[in-house]
């Protein structure tokens, strides 16, 4: 029973949520400020602190975000806009920003159908049965998160790499892995393995099995079911986990800058372009690409907090 | 296993879900991994502990463990700061804070490191002003400390935000009321009950700190023993042809990932045996 | 979903396979390179096909030499290498990739244009550097990529102790003065671009040590009112050097565009290319022309100071190494 960034286990408390769930990654967020407004009149000054406390707190977590997540934000786009739009516009239109940035869409377009049907599937088998070992699975599901992406890079190019296990026989039979699109597509798999199936598990676990029980019993076939009954239950969920894994395939950097082979306008994704271009002078045109994937990061923050909001609203009101 | 497939029989698929999700887990997991523990058995106990313990390796683990645990302190006495502003505040902006917590998370490392090294460089619009008091930050080990904190702060703020709205305002309450003062409620009642979530966010602010990559590297300095860390070493040694040594190194960092999600699945379980006590 | 997904993915990779060349090459080279071969690329590739009426694309892949010969040797499909230092290529021809003769294939040791090694210092040179002893005065402080992962860091660690070794007489002294001016480096990058970067964009430290050719293109960049170069007196003749990956090529069968591609180096029109691009040609003509664009600078060579590559790599660079043990001091 493993507890990653985010992920929620199975053996959680009633809602799904482990008291640790962290919202940023997988887990849906549990927001219920409003659910539980703030106590007023009377028991509001035995649950809070002086005024000078409390404008020191906000101020000291007002500055702390400021600096260490608003500037760097900042930085990009003043740096990305520096020249001027024209400049810009013609950083993104080079004929080698545009095959980084179609190469990151095959890319994140692999990994994600690929982790998105396996998701689907491991939650099913995980959520759905009983079996023994199953906190151990899921361990293993979550192990991506903590490997250091260099080493999600390492592990293949051990694996296919000319000197690698299986190397020699790649090599006689002309199949590329490493330094091609799909040595880049399996680091990116390998990465953003654990998202769909980590957003799913605490779902459908809380939803238990008997809205598809009760299909069966009526004659529905296992896919029908699943089809019927199960995904329009767990559709949020479901686009949750897609839009975090998507991000985080969009943006890695470390396990694709070892096994790339960075050759210019084929195996460049957009994070490995930020860094080249950022190395040959042309920093307008590295921050314009690092712009592109700053916006992603945002959108994907403000699709995330709508899903949040669906993910609420479809929830049982907590009964505790 | 038996009551379950007793109770559960009448759902079908499980044969197929579960041949599938063991497939697809030993093709992108399990076979990658086994193969960089292969590697390192090609090396003789001695030629591994050589490595291990060469000067040069141990202070990058040293540099990438101590300075992420410096982090990892500091996003988790910030992270309980951010969010108690967050849920018992209301501010100007604070919805608007409360979401960009996540930016670290969803911003690719690579934009990350890029920006960090741009503002704390000397000419940088933080750099600049920091230089004047005679601190560097960029390409010094505070550079990577910076980074660290910088990917760290969702991990701690999002484990201990639920718990904390999630807390019985009754406890404080009853507290209060029978006579103990603020400081006394915060710090002997309401922060106890969060000690399993702080510590878990600090865990995984931490896990996440040492295998980081992408933003550090930017803003290191990368001068071995004073502030290149254990990934960029891995990288070296790959750069040099030396495997055994980039797999070595990167098996000591896998086995401390493990021991940390293990860490991290105790404290989950502590804190579900702690939280209906309440 | 994935009805819809998929139609996407054919596009993509139809739109990205469709380039229609009749040869495609893939040059594997390190960093300093990228506006030389860009330029290189194009001549070529319009020589090549007014001559045989073909054309041919060539890709470009950029890196720390260390990390690109790995990357080679790892299963990138390079055609041709055109690396920092003859070390990194032999690396690669130790795993039979490239014929072990590669050097005698080529005319010059395969090496068709040359470089040294400058020093880039900032406006007004505020430091008054003048030559290499200047490097190790304390309060200086000298930008060099990392010799382990960068082929230029090797070449400026060598010019160095060449330096010092011609200097003071003996390889105690040399290492002395090497130990001292690496307790002058704040930061060492993977790469000399890396390098360049650091000091130019960054304003980190005094002096840099470059490639000369690095040092002419940071001056272009960024404007000849904001660093100078200094040419020491003294310094070493670096040989970048070429060779065709037989493997390979023969493989896809383009060894005679390779090969082709290279020979184009020893013509008046790739001379003029390298010269252009600020590396020292060899074309007697072509340097004449150039005359004044270098310094005059007395080049010793690692044959005459190291006895080689190999020798210099073993000595220095290898696992426990000077290198390694300078920075264990």
């Amino acid at each position: 029973m493993s507890m990653q960034p985010g992920y929620v286990t199975s053996t959680t408390r009633m809602r799904g949520y482990a008291p640790a769930a962290d919202v940023s990654v997988a887990a849906p967020s549990p927001r219920r400020q409003s659910a539980r407004p703030l106590p007023i009149a009377a028991p509001r000054d035995l649950r809070t602190e002086p005024g000078p406390i409390r404008f020191i707190i906000i101020a000291l977590a007002v500055t702390f975000l400021s600096i260490f997540v608003v500037l760097p934000l900042v930085v990009v786009f003043a740096q990305a806009f520096s020249k001027g739009i024209s400049a810009y516009l013609g950083a993104l239109a080079e004929p080698e920003a545009l095959a980084a940035i179609r190469l990151t869409l095959l890319v994140a377009a692999i990994s994600v159908t690929l982790n998105l049907v396996f998701g689907v599937i491991a939650a099913w088998a995980i959520s759905k049965f009983d079996f023994a070992g199953k906190t151990f699975l899921i361990t293993l599901i979550d192990l991506p998160f903590s490997v250091s992406p260099v080493i999600s890079g390492l592990v293949f190019v051990l694996l296919f790499g000319a000197q690698g296990f299986f190397g020699p026989w790649l090599q006689a039979h002309n199949v590329h892995i490493l330094f091609a699109v799909p040595g880049i597509a399996l680091a990116t798999i390998f990465v953003t393995f654990p998202f769909v199936a980590r957003a799913l598990i605490p779902l459908m676990q809380e939803q238990g099995t008997l809205e598809e029980e009760a299909a069966i019993s009526l004659g529905a076939s296992g896919l029908q079911t699943f089809f019927r009954v199960t995904l329009p239950n767990i559709k949020w969920g479901l686009l949750y986990g897609v839009l975090l894994c998507n991000a985080r395939a969009m943006g890695e950097f470390g396990a694709v800058s070892v096994v790339s082979g960075h050759i210019r306008g084929e195996t460049n994704t957009m994070p490995l372009l930020v860094e080249i271009l950022y190395n040959e002078y042309q920093f307008v045109s590295s921050f314009a690409i690092a712009s592109l994937l700053a916006m992603l990061a945002l959108i994907t923050l403000v699709v995330k907090t709508i899903l949040e909001r669906r993910l609420d609203e479809g929830r049982v009101p907590d009964g505790d | 296993m038996s009551t379950a497939v007793a109770r559960r029989s009448t759902l079908p698929g499980f044969g197929l879900t579960m041949g599938l999700t063991l497939t697809w887990l030993s093709v992108i997991i399990l076979i990658p991994l086994a193969g960089l523990f292969l590697k390192t058995f090609e090396l003789s106990l001695d030629q591994f502990w050589g490595i291990i313990s060469s000067r040069r390796t141990l202070n990058a683990l040293r540099i990438s463990f101590g300075l992420s645990f410096a982090a990892a302190c500091v996003n988790l006495v910030m992270g309980t700061i951010i969010v108690w502003a967050l849920v018992r505040y209301r501010f100007p902006g604070r919805r608007l804070f409360d979401a960009i917590v996540d930016i670290p998370f969803a911003l690719p490392t690579a934009v990350a490191g890029v920006a960090l090294t741009q503002l704390f460089a000397q000419k940088g619009w933080l750099g600049a002003p920091l230089a004047e008091l005679g601190i560097k930050v960029a390409f010094t080990p505070i550079g990577i400390f910076i980074a660290m904190i910088f990917i760290g702060i969702p991990f701690v703020v999002r484990t201990v935000q639920p718990v904390l709205i999630d807390l019985d305002p009754e406890i404080e309450e009853a507290a209060a009321s029978l006579g103990a003062n603020r400081w006394h409620t915060v710090f002997r009642v309401i922060l106890p009950s969060l000690i399993p979530a702080l510590l878990t966010g600090f865990a995984l602010a931490f896990a996440r700190a040492i295998g980081e990559y992408g933003s550090v590297i930017f803003i290191a300095g990368n001068l071995p023993n004073v502030s290149e860390i254990a990934p960029l070493l891995i990288v070296i040694r790959l750069s040099e042809f030396r495997y055994a040594d980039a797999t070595a190194i990167a098996v000591v960092m896998l086995v401390a990932s493990f021991l940390i999600i293990f860490l991290i699945n105790r404290l989950q379980r502590w804190a579900q045996t702690r939280i209906p006590a309440h | 979903m994935v009805r819809r997904i998929l139609p996407l993915i054919a596009g993509l990779v139809w739109a990205s396979s469709a380039f229609g060349a009749d040869y495609s090459l893939l040059n594997v080279s390190y960093d300093p390179t990228r506006e030389l071969y860009a330029d290189f690329n194009k001549a070529f590739a319009a020589a090549y096909q007014k001559q045989t009426g073909k054309s041919v694309e060539i890709k470009q892949s950029h890196g720390g030499s260390g990390s690109q010969a790995r990357a080679v040797i790892d299963g990138l499909q390079a055609d041709i290498v055109t690396l920092a230092l003859a070390y990194d290529i032999d690396a690669i021809a130790a795993k039979g990739l490239v014929a072990a003769d590669w050097q005698q294939r080529l005319p010059l040791n395969a090496a068709p244009y040359t470089s040294t090694i400058v020093f880039l210092v900032r406006k007004g040179n505020p430091k008054g550097i003048k030559d290499w002893d200047d490097l190790i005065k304390p309060g200086v402080s000298v930008i060099t990529p990392n010799p382990k992962t960068s082929g230029g860091a090797r070449w400026n660690y060598l010019a160095a102790w060449g330096y010092a070794q011609k200097k003071y007489g003996s390889a105690d002294k040399a290492r002395k003065f090497v130990a001292d001016l690496y307790q002058n480096v704040p930061v060492l990058d993977t790469g000399a671009r890396g390098s360049t970067v650091t000091f130019v964009e960054r304003g980190v430290g005094d002096v840099l040590l470059a490639w000369e050719n690095e040092a002419f293109l940071a001056q272009r960049e960024f404007g000849k009112d904001k660093f100078e170069i200094v040419s020491p007196p003294l310094s070493i003749l670096a040989e970048p050097p070429v060779a065709v990956v037989d493997r390979v090529a023969d493989k896809k069968g383009t060894r005679a565009v390779a090969e082709a591609y290279l020979k184009y180096w020893y013509s008046k029109e790739g001379q003029e290319i390298a010269a252009r691009n600020s590396y020292r040609p060899h074309d007697p003509e072509i340097a004449k022309e150039y005359e004044k664009s270098f310094a005059k600078v007395e080049l010793f060579t690692i044959e005459d100071v190291f006895g080689g590559w190999t020798k210099a790599q073993k000595d220095h660079f290898a696992e426990g190494g000077i290198f390694d043990q300078i920075y264990k001091n």
